[in-house]
């Protein structure tokens, strides 16, 4: 008994080692912060259309599916570094995608996507970044997934990569996309 | 010549130099009352951009962002509580530079590495 007493300090130390080493190992970055939106309802707010020829987002249009919601901005540069992606997923219609365009001059946003192309099937204008602040955004780009009642099940900060969007996020859009029908 | 250049200097030395705010002074609140509850409230609140910074002493736009929204609702008469309260909703947590005492955060606040520095 008593020297298990004296090996309580290194049992505890190596508890508390292993419980800080875990993130460090699977390379997780500790600025990454979870959201506090998950499983909450999309901030029922009306986003004004960018573009004339497509609609705005507003909270009716964000249900009755899944969906990502991607933020992004004309001057964002890891915005310009998953567009790509974002144009490959617009085009394999594996998902729809939704643009919120934040605090951007409206001119630079059309002129970027039409440069690079337009994923969107609707885009919303966040000119003062209120709405971001509603989603709990800190730094575009960010991209969520709705569900079909309009609720935040996902986030993702950061520029999309393949592999996050093929082992992570297609997987979600698939499990919601099954859920209750 | 030299003597004067001397006591240039050390006269430009002895110059009390302003502490650079990051508060704008658009941002700031006629009201001193509410100004002072508003600076107060923005020292507690973790810029999520630089994280190491409250959004009192951040230059980042989104701590802007965050403390015109402080402003807002101060003036609209939300209490101090209601307003962390809203940016915990939105950021979690995390937001709080100064944890709240909960069940998670105990270990924290009265474990043996009880830190001393309110």
């Amino acid at each position: 008994m008593s020297r298990l007493l004296y090996l309580l300090p290194l049992i505890l130390f190596l508890g508390a080692a292993g419980y800080f080493a875990a993130p460090i190992l699977q390379g997780k970055d500790p600025s990454t912060l979870p959201s506090a939106m998950i499983d909450k309802p999309a901030p029922a707010r009306d986003l004004p259309a960018l573009i004339a020829s497509k609609p705005g987002i507003d909270p009716a249009s964000l249900a009755g599916d899944v969906r990502l919601v991607n933020f992004f901005a004309s001057w964002c540069g890891p915005c310009r570094v998953e567009h790509p992606l974002l144009m490959e997923i617009a085009e394999s219609n594996a998902v729809p995608l939704y643009g919120i365009n934040y605090k951007d001059a409206p001119g630079a946003a059309v002129n970027w996507l039409a440069q690079l192309g337009d994923p969107f099937q609707r885009i919303g204008r966040d000119g003062d970044g209120r709405a971001a602040i509603e989603w709990g955004v800190y730094g575009v780009p960010e991209t969520y997934v709705v569900d079909k009642a309009g609720r935040i099940q996902y986030r993702h900060v950061g520029p999309l990569s393949r592999e996050d969007y093929q082992e992570v996020i297609l997987p979600i859009v698939e499990r919601l996309r099954e859920a209750n029908g | 010549m030299k003597r004067l250049l001397t006591i240039l200097t050390l006269l430009l030395m002895l110059t009390p130099v302003a502490t650079p705010l990051a508060v704008e002074p658009e941002e700031i609140l006629s009201d001193p009352g509410l100004e002072a509850r508003a600076r107060a409230l923005s020292k507690n609140i973790r810029c999520l951009v630089c994280q190491n910074q409250s959004i009192d002493d951040s230059n980042a736009s989104l701590a802007r962002d965050l403390r015109v929204i402080v402003r807002e609702r101060l003036v609209a008469g939300e209490t101090d509580e209601a307003i962390l309260d809203y940016l915990v909703s939105r950021y979690g947590e995390f937001v709080l530079l100064k944890p709240r005492v909960t069940a998670a955060t105990y270990a924290l606040w009265y474990g043996p590495w009880e830190p001393r520095c309110s």
